[in-house]
């Protein structure tokens, strides 16, 4: 673990990203107290609407009166905790899948990495969208959706790994000393597996925040009067060109807490595996 | 040649079935009553029933899943709820403005990319390779929604140099329809004012959908390129006298695309999800914009039929692209 | 008579992380017209740098200090690198690399590697009397096409359409040799070249070197870690140790007598001169940090105190070797 700390602080571009992650996670979790109008995340003020970025609201303010700065830094949490929960569920979906198909192989791991195929060859943004559209639109379904479709890529990891790690000799040895399958996968495999997953995660909670601002703008995610950045955005497209301010702050929001994320992604992969440069 | 071809269309077909299998599970095992799901809120039980049977889901799972089966071999995938019109002939309709757009992006993607990342395997560690790395992070993690925004702000709105939408002026006059690719029809029509006033629709939503495909471009060229530049080939070109530049952009890079041609494939899920978007923003009359219009109006055969094709686009540019592995390299071939 | 190569106290290093490491020393050799030179080391001694350093191809952060390479008259060293590319390699320099395999593109048929050389650097590619296009292409293929056939590559006319996958290691070896011959070179200069191969194809490659030495009226300089190979081949030999010429001469002479200590455990560490020497206790010091006397003195078993004193200079020994230690000072 420090180990890996020292390296990743020797690489200036993670740093960035792990120093853009820590503060979009002190916004999520102290957004309330830092943000100059937090009472904004529901009120609105019509005396001052579609006002430019001042002094006083350095990103202006929306349609509804609201301090756009305000919103943005209460998005976070949102933002934040959509992502974590829909990567959390598809690791708990798709890290046993693979630890099964990789572990038993025969029918049920073909058939296991048959439905992952099939399922990440469907765009996730349109098989999200399909989804969150059957079990009617809401900001669960739309979280439910993501997951459901983000699972195969953990699955696709632990498999390979599993697969690599069961014909190992060090499996075998403990097979030989008469170790159970469950210790075998859960003690030895699955902590072995594990820093490629955290790598996809990392990666997988900055693509998350973007399907979801996806979804947030096309009306499957959060609904108003929610701090959603890409629900903002697509508010804005009413008040263009004249408020230009209304859709540029939340999308560089998005972009930079995205761009954190992959660039700690990026850097904790080098780390772990620094043969893999050309892999996805 | 052409066993490699038959053997890559025979693998695929696992994947195809497994795809029928998901769709046909999505319509009708999610929603508790597919019938009532089908005919909508408003729909009377006489309705239901009539549906029920016309769907014929009064039968046994496996027999739906036949008749299913066969109506999409037969292209028959339903009806619209809202266009009231076959849904593969709206498809049909929609399929080549969609194209158009897509192959604009992704040869954006290519033409722009490749030699981006040429640059920035050879500048390794150098200003270029710093900047086109941190353009390529952005490239990635950029909403295509937003960014779509900000260029319309910026090129239509402040400077009026690019249209705001659609894939023709108001004003213009509809070439007749031959190919359905707005482009070629002007031409044929000899149209040269449509023409131009097409292509530069086709601007802005498609410098939108190549973003994220050119950051990854860039960034796989770039790899391969330095993987490439560590063997011992090059060593030996040089030290035999290869001219640098053909060097570099014939021997060097046919080496190094192999990785970007596979991110290829897996771009085209991306360009298609992003066209969806892109599509919505610049009220591009294609497949994306329908997609969205189904998803709001709950157009459930609709969208039923557009996974599906985007399945088996996917299924079918994966075979394409293990064809282009082929030959640009001989050693694969002759392995299958 | 002037020699063909000649390199005078040529001195290279290379910035790494841990800091300056000196990877040539002080390295000096002649190769006479129409002779072979063996360059033997260790792995690690600097052979592939002195190799880069003549093309004129170093590795990034790499810098030459001190020293001159004299090629036909000329100092290779003072060269541009577009110079260097125009008039030196392939057309007076053929090389030929260590391993055959992975020296070929693999994506490019091995007829279209071994044209685009020709069409750059083949005697009459800067003649504007000669045939030109089409025709003078022609002519390069049928050159191309007798060079195999001399080499005894089978089916030479379908050779070239063919990959390089699709030829074994000898083949791919009798390969990159026509290759290196294709624009009639005066020097070339071999990299190891039989070391990927098996017993009996190594020697079947070093007869033919032999033999094209003459025939063409090339000079070889073979660069090895093997004294069987030398002793089967070469006129001349180099030995180097650590970046520093230790001991050149003759090979028979210093076969028959082998003056420097680093030569003498080489030769002792393998007696039938047929096998690769298995190493002497100790190891190479580290380009790093070199110590400030005889590079050799920590692993040798004759040291004294006067070698940990300064370098010692060039002498010359009874075998008529020059030999660098300060036994012969």
């Amino acid at each position: 673990m420090i180990h890996i700390l020292r390296k990743l602080s020797r690489d200036l571009p993670a740093m960035l990203g792990l120093g853009i992650v820590l503060f979009v996670l002190v916004l999520a979790i102290l957004g309330p107290l830092l943000a100059p109008y937090p009472e904004d995340a529901a009120a609105s003020h019509l005396t001052r609407r579609l006002r430019p970025p001042s002094a006083a609201y350095p990103f202006g303010t929306d349609n509804l009166g609201r301090d756009i700065f305000s919103r943005v830094i209460l998005g976070a949490r949102g933002a934040l905790s959509i992502a974590l929960t829909v990567v959390s569920t598809a690791m708990l979906i798709g890290v046993p899948l693979g630890l099964i198909a990789g572990y038993r192989g025969g029918w049920v791991s073909e058939g296991i990495m048959r439905v992952t195929d099939v399922v990440l060859a469907i765009p996730q943004l349109v098989l999200a969208l399909a989804l969150a559209q059957l079990m009617s639109p809401s900001l669960e379904s739309a979280m439910l959706a993501l997951s459901l479709t983000y699972w195969p890529f953990f699955t696709r990891i632990v498999y390979a790994e599993t697969r690599r790690l069961s014909a190992s000799l060090f499996v075998d040895a403990l097979r030989g000393i008469g170790a159970g399958t469950s210790r075998i996968v859960f003690l030895h495999i699955l902590p072995n597996a594990l820093s490629p997953v955290i790598v996809r995660a990392t990666i997988g909670l900055g693509f998350t925040i973007l399907v979801a601002a996806v979804l947030g703008f096309l009306g499957m995610g959060a609904t108003p009067p929610a701090p959603d950045w890409g629900l903002a955005i697509a508010e804005s497209r009413t008040y263009l060109p004249r408020a230009w301010w209304y859709a540029t702050f939340p999308g560089l929001a998005i972009l930079i807490t995205v761009m954190g994320f992959n660039l700690l992604g990026d850097g904790l992969r080098d780390i772990v595996d620094p043969r893999i440069r050309r892999s996805r | 040649m052409l066993r490699f071809v038959l053997r890559r269309c025979i693998l695929v077909l696992p994947s195809l079935f497994g795809l029928l299998l998901v769709t046909f599970l999505l319509i009708r095992v999610v929603p508790s009553d597919p019938a009532m799901a089908l005919a909508g809120d408003a729909a009377t039980p006489e309705q239901i029933e009539r549906l029920r049977q016309q769907y014929g889901l009064d039968r046994p799972i496996w027999e739906q899943f036949a008749v299913y089966v066969g109506k999409v071999a037969t292209l028959d995938l339903g009806e619209s709820a809202f266009s009231r019109r076959p849904v593969a002939v709206d498809i049909a309709q929609r399929l080549p403005a969609t194209l158009a757009l897509t192959f604009c992006a992704l040869a954006i993607s290519v033409f722009v990319g490749v030699p981006l990342g040429v640059i920035a395997g050879l500048t390794h560690n150098a200003w270029p390779d710093y900047l086109l790395r941190v353009f390529s992070v952005l490239g990635i993690a950029v909403a295509a929604f937003w960014f779509a925004i900000m260029l319309q702000l910026l090129f239509s709105m402040e400077l009026g140099w690019l249209p705001l939408r659609g894939e023709l002026s108001p004003t213009m006059q509809r070439p007749p329809r031959v190919t359905g690719f707005m482009v070629v029809d002007a031409l044929i029509a000899g149209r040269f004012d449509v023409f131009t006033d097409a292509l530069r629709h086709l601007v802005l939503p498609a410098v939108t959908l190549s973003l994220g495909g050119l950051a990854t471009i860039v960034r796989f060229t770039r790899a391969g390129v330095l993987d490439t530049l560590q063997q011992d080939f090059v060593f030996y070109e040089r030290a035999m006298g290869y001219r640098r530049r053909r060097l570099v952009w014939i021997y060097v890079l046919r080496n190094s695309v192999t990785a970007t041609v596979t991110q290829i494939g897996l771009l085209f899920g991306g360009l298609i999800a992003g066209g969806v978007v892109v599509e919505a923003i610049f009220d591009w009359p294609g497949i994306g914009s329908y997609t969205v219009q189904a998803i709001l109006t709950g157009d459930r055969q609709v969208m039923l039929a557009v996974t599906l094709l985007v399945g088996t686009v996917y299924a079918v540019v994966n075979i394409l692209i293990d064809l282009v592995h082929g030959l640009l390299d001989p050693r694969l071939m002759e392995r299958a | 008579m002037m020699p063909v190569l000649s390199v005078r106290g040529l001195k290279v290093s290379i910035r790494t992380d841990e800091g300056m490491a000196e990877i040539l020393d002080d390295v000096g050799l002649e190769l006479e017209r129409g002779r072979i030179l063996g360059v033997v080391g260790e792995s690690g001694c600097g052979k592939s740098t002195l190799i880069r350093a003549i093309m004129g191809i170093l590795p990034r952060g790499a810098t030459i200090d001190r020293g001159e390479v004299w090629f036909e008259g000329e100092n290779l060293l003072a060269f541009s690198e577009a110079e260097l590319n125009d008039q030196v390699r392939s057309s007076r320099i053929g090389f030929i690399p260590q391993d055959p395999l992975l020296a070929l593109n693999p994506v490019f048929k091995v007829g279209t590697q071994m044209l685009e050389v020709m069409r750059w650097h083949a005697p009459d590619a800067k003649d504007p009397t000669g045939p030109r296009g089409g025709a003078r292409r022609k002519a390069h293929v049928a050159r191309l096409v007798g060079l195999l056939r001399r080499m005894q590559v089978p089916d030479p006319e379908t050779a070239l359409e063919r990959y390089p996958h699709q030829f074994s290691g000898g083949q791919r070896q009798r390969l990159l040799i026509a290759a290196a011959l294709a624009c009639a070179p005066g020097l070339v200069i071999a990299d190891e070249p039989t070391t990927a191969l098996d017993v009996t194809t190594q020697h079947q490659i070093l007869l033919l070197l032999r033999e094209l030495v003459a025939e063409f009226g090339i000079s070889l300089m073979f660069v090895t870690h093997d004294f069987g190979v030398v002793a089967e081949l070469c006129d001349d030999l180099c030995v180097i140790y650590a970046g520093q010429t230790v001991e050149k001469g003759p090979v028979q002479a210093i076969l028959e007598a082998p003056s420097h200590p680093y030569t003498r455990a080489l030769l002792a560490c393998h007696p039938d001169r047929a096998t690769t020497f298995l190493g002497i206790p100790g190891s190479v010091p580290s380009p790093l940090a070199r110590p400030p006397g005889c590079l050799f003195a920590p692993r040798c078993t004759d040291a004294r105190t006067l070698c940990l004193a300064g370098r010692p200079p060039q002498g010359l020994a009874p075998s008529g070797a020059e030999v660098r230690c300060v036994q012969f000072a």
